[in-house]
């Protein structure tokens, strides 16, 4: 039995949203699977997507907690990607 | 008590319900951040504040209660305005009341370093050479880890 595959929905903000020209995609993906995997299957679909997706400043949250790049992403999160925040 | 609106606020209103009916606290800490004219050296004409709905309610609600465990403190109000601002808008209003004053200078600062580090809000100046998002600051992130 292989992995179950669902569609999961990315959020993107500010700067990144504009890079990418979408706030939001549904990606059809096996879960879990890394974060590092899902920027992968991304840029795999949007060639143009490789450097706003791997810039180094670039921060993932999941169900509204920042995470680190090793996180691993189940099928009923919420994954959201933008730059640093400036607010206040 | 978080507020995220395009509305203006009323940082008189909101002290007034911060002391109403409250005769245990003999502090009442605020800040209000409002648009600068000037930024980097340019000239701004306008401010455009984006955030993550859900995330920036969470993200707050988590600073609050970090405060609550180090400082004795009573009421905590947190408005963030989102949208298109002009220069002299009101952007952020913090207000703390304590017993002391001590309590409620710290938590005061304290919610405002995290929220500039933590909360998922974005600023997108409108300046003579276009509109650029401004870029998180070292000095921000050395601000807050000083606590």
């Amino acid at each position: 039995m292989g992995a179950p595959t669902n569609m999961l929905k990315v959020l993107f903000f500010a700067r990144l949203k504009e890079q990418l020209g979408t706030d939001s995609i549904e990606v059809s993906v096996d879960t879990p699977l890394t974060i590092n995997e899902l920027k992968a299957h991304l840029i795999a679909q949007n060639s143009h997507w490789q450097a706003p997706l791997t810039a180094d400043n670039l921060i993932c949250a999941i169900n509204h907690e920042v995470v680190c790049k090793q996180h691993t992403i189940e099928s009923t999160d919420e994954v959201a990607f933008f730059p640093p925040v400036t607010g206040g | 008590m978080i507020t995220i609106s395009e509305a203006d606020f009323d940082a008189g209103e909101e002290i007034d319900a911060l002391q109403a009916s409250n005769s245990d606290d003999g502090a009442v800490v605020t800040f209000t951040g409002q648009v600068r004219q000037q930024n980097n050296n340019q000239s701004v004409s306008g401010l455009f504040l984006e955030h993550y709905p859900g995330m920036t309610e969470h993200a707050l609600t988590k600073i609050i209660e970090q405060a609550n465990t180090r400082w004795a403190i009573n009421r905590v109000r947190v408005i963030h305005r989102v949208g298109q601002l002009n220069v002299g808008d009101n952007i952020v209003f913090v207000g703390v009341t304590s017993k002391h004053r001590g309590d409620a200078f710290a938590t005061a600062e304290f919610i405002m370093d995290y929220l500039k580090i933590e909360a998922p809000f974005w600023k997108k100046e409108t300046t003579p050479q276009g509109e650029t998002w401004l870029e998180a600051k070292q000095q921000d992130h050395d601000k807050a880890n000083h606590w």
